[in-house]
This record gives structure tokens, sequence and C-alpha cells, in this order.
């Protein structure tokens, strides 16, 4: 079982620009408006939104998106499906993706990393753990 | 049904709602039941594939949903829309995820659907499978709701 406290091989420290453009990505308005709010409680104030893997798709066609967080669960297009399309796409390739799901089994976060995922949140979470899986994510970038 | 199920329901339950929307939410006491009747004005359901297949449904008062909604989105909530049976749906989705994943601890392998929701007077829950169905009353400060989980044998 995924533990939310680990990281997947990342360093600590790195500073964020709180001045990127983040898409949320999920099918559940809920979901994007809890996302949205613990993201600017943690600092960040530009976010846009999608409610399916398309959407997200064509926002990162015409904007200059900085960080990429998705629900895994979606229907028509997965989290996973959409990441690989993410990695497919030679504008999008090297956007970060934090993935977020209700199922932290092993299998999925092995899936997600294969996929080239940077960071996995499992539902319920609080917005120290996003942003500190954030700050990992920015901090081996760096590296 | 295995009662042994139930544990992390009920578990998932408290820490889905403390987390996501900073309500306590106190325990009753489990019973068997027997009807379909919903005992609130909305519910959301989600089915569970194993073995065993199954399903767990939560069905909220009005009052308790509007504040735990009004908590997990920082803005208040007046009544029962499009967007309240969203939340329901993903707290739905939240909850169940949260059992399966305990219950994979012990080797069950367990998938689900998209959940659905439904709301209005009376409204009925169809659980699906021919098992019993545990409800388990909880109580926040601001009103009642029911988890109901139901495998077949």
């Amino acid at each position: 079982m995924y533990d939310q406290n680990t990281s997947i091989g990342i360093n600590m420290g790195s500073k964020i620009d709180l001045k990127i453009k983040i898409l949320v990505v999920d099918d559940f308005s809920t979901m994007r408006k809890l996302v949205r709010n613990v993201l600017k409680q943690i600092g960040f104030s530009n976010i846009t939104e999608a409610e399916d893997g398309n959407m997200a798709l064509e926002v990162m066609r015409n904007e200059e998106i900085g960080l990429v967080v998705t629900d895994w669960n979606m229907p028509n297009m997965t989290g996973i499906e959409l990441l690989q399309r993410i990695r497919d796409d030679g504008k999008s390739k090297n956007i970060p993706v934090l993935m977020l799901t209700a199922e932290g089994k092993t299998e999925n976060v092995v899936a997600a990393v294969k996929a080239g995922v940077d960071n996995f949140i499992v539902k319920p979470f609080t917005a120290e753990v996003m942003q500190a899986k954030i700050e990992q994510i920015f901090a081996k970038r760096s590296v | 049904m295995n009662v042994a199920f139930m544990n992390p329901f009920l578990s998932a339950t408290i820490s889905v709602l403390k987390t996501m929307a900073f309500t306590e939410a106190v325990p009753g006491k489990p019973y068997l039941k027997k009807d379909k009747i919903a005992r609130g004005d909305v519910s959301g359901i989600i089915g569970i594939s194993g073995p065993p297949n199954g399903s767990l449904s939560l069905t909220f008062s009005q009052a308790c949903i509007l504040k735990i909604v009004s908590n997990m989105l920082g803005e208040q909530a007046q009544e029962i829309n499009d967007d309240i049976r969203d939340a329901v749906g993903e707290l739905t989705n939240m909850i169940s995820g949260a059992a399966r994943n305990d219950l994979g601890n012990e080797g069950y392998v367990f998938r689900t659907s998209i959940p659905i929701t439904v709301s209005g007077p009376k409204h009925t829950i169809k659980h699906q499978c021919n098992g019993q169905t545990i409800a388990i009353p909880f109580t926040t400060e601001t009103g009642s709701f029911l988890v109901e989980v139901s495998f077949e044998e």
C-alpha cells in the first residue's frame, strides 16, 4: 500500500514559483473547487480547470501550464491516459503532473510512475500534504 | 455479509469527513436495514466488484450535507443542487476508495464504478447485490447521515 508520506525518490527543500499556472483536471466540480481552494491556501493564484482529459489537452495546447493536477478515475479518458497523452506530446511532455486518486494500491502507483507521473496523492488529503507533494516535484526538477 | 468489512467503511467515513470537510462524524449503533427507502434527502451509491460483490451508499439530511459541502468548499451552500449532488458523489468515491485500500491490506481486491447520486424525499437506494444491508447512523453537529454497506454472502 502506498504511504502518503513517502516520496517517489525526490529531494526536499526547493522553493515553488507561486506564479505558475496550474491546471486542475477532475470530472467532479466539487473536487476542482476543493483543489483550487487548497492551491490558493498554499499561495497559488493562477489556476485553471478542465472537467475531462480532452478539455485538459485543449487547455495545454493554448496556455502555458506549469503544473497539472489530475484525478485518476475519470470517464472517457482516465488520468493515466491523460498523463500518457501529455508525455507523448512535444509541447507538453515536460509539464509536471501530480495525480490524485482514491486508491492507494501499489500497482496503481507503479503504473503511474511508469507512465511518467511526478507525484501521487491518495484522497483524502490535507493542504499540507499537497504542498509537500508539489515541493517534492519542483525539488526533483531543480536537481 | 462478512461483518469484518464494516470497520474499514466506518473508519474511512470518519477520516474522509474529518480531513476533507473538517467535520467530526460520530457513529451510532449499526443495524440491519431491510427496506430501500433512503433515510435522508440526498444519497450517493457506488458499486463494488470483488469477489465478493457489493455496494456502498451514503444518505445525508439536507442540513448535514449543506454544512459538509460548505466546509469542503469554503463557501456557504444554500440548497441541494447539482454541486451538492456532485459533492456527495465525490465523498462516496473517496470513502469507498479509502475503505478498499484498508481491505486491500487484508488481501481483498475490489474495483468500483463511477458513483451515482439521487435526491428528493423518500428516494430509494438499490444495492447491487442480494446480501444483507448493514446501516451505520452517524451524527454531526448539524445533522445526521447514514452509511449503508451491502455485500453478497
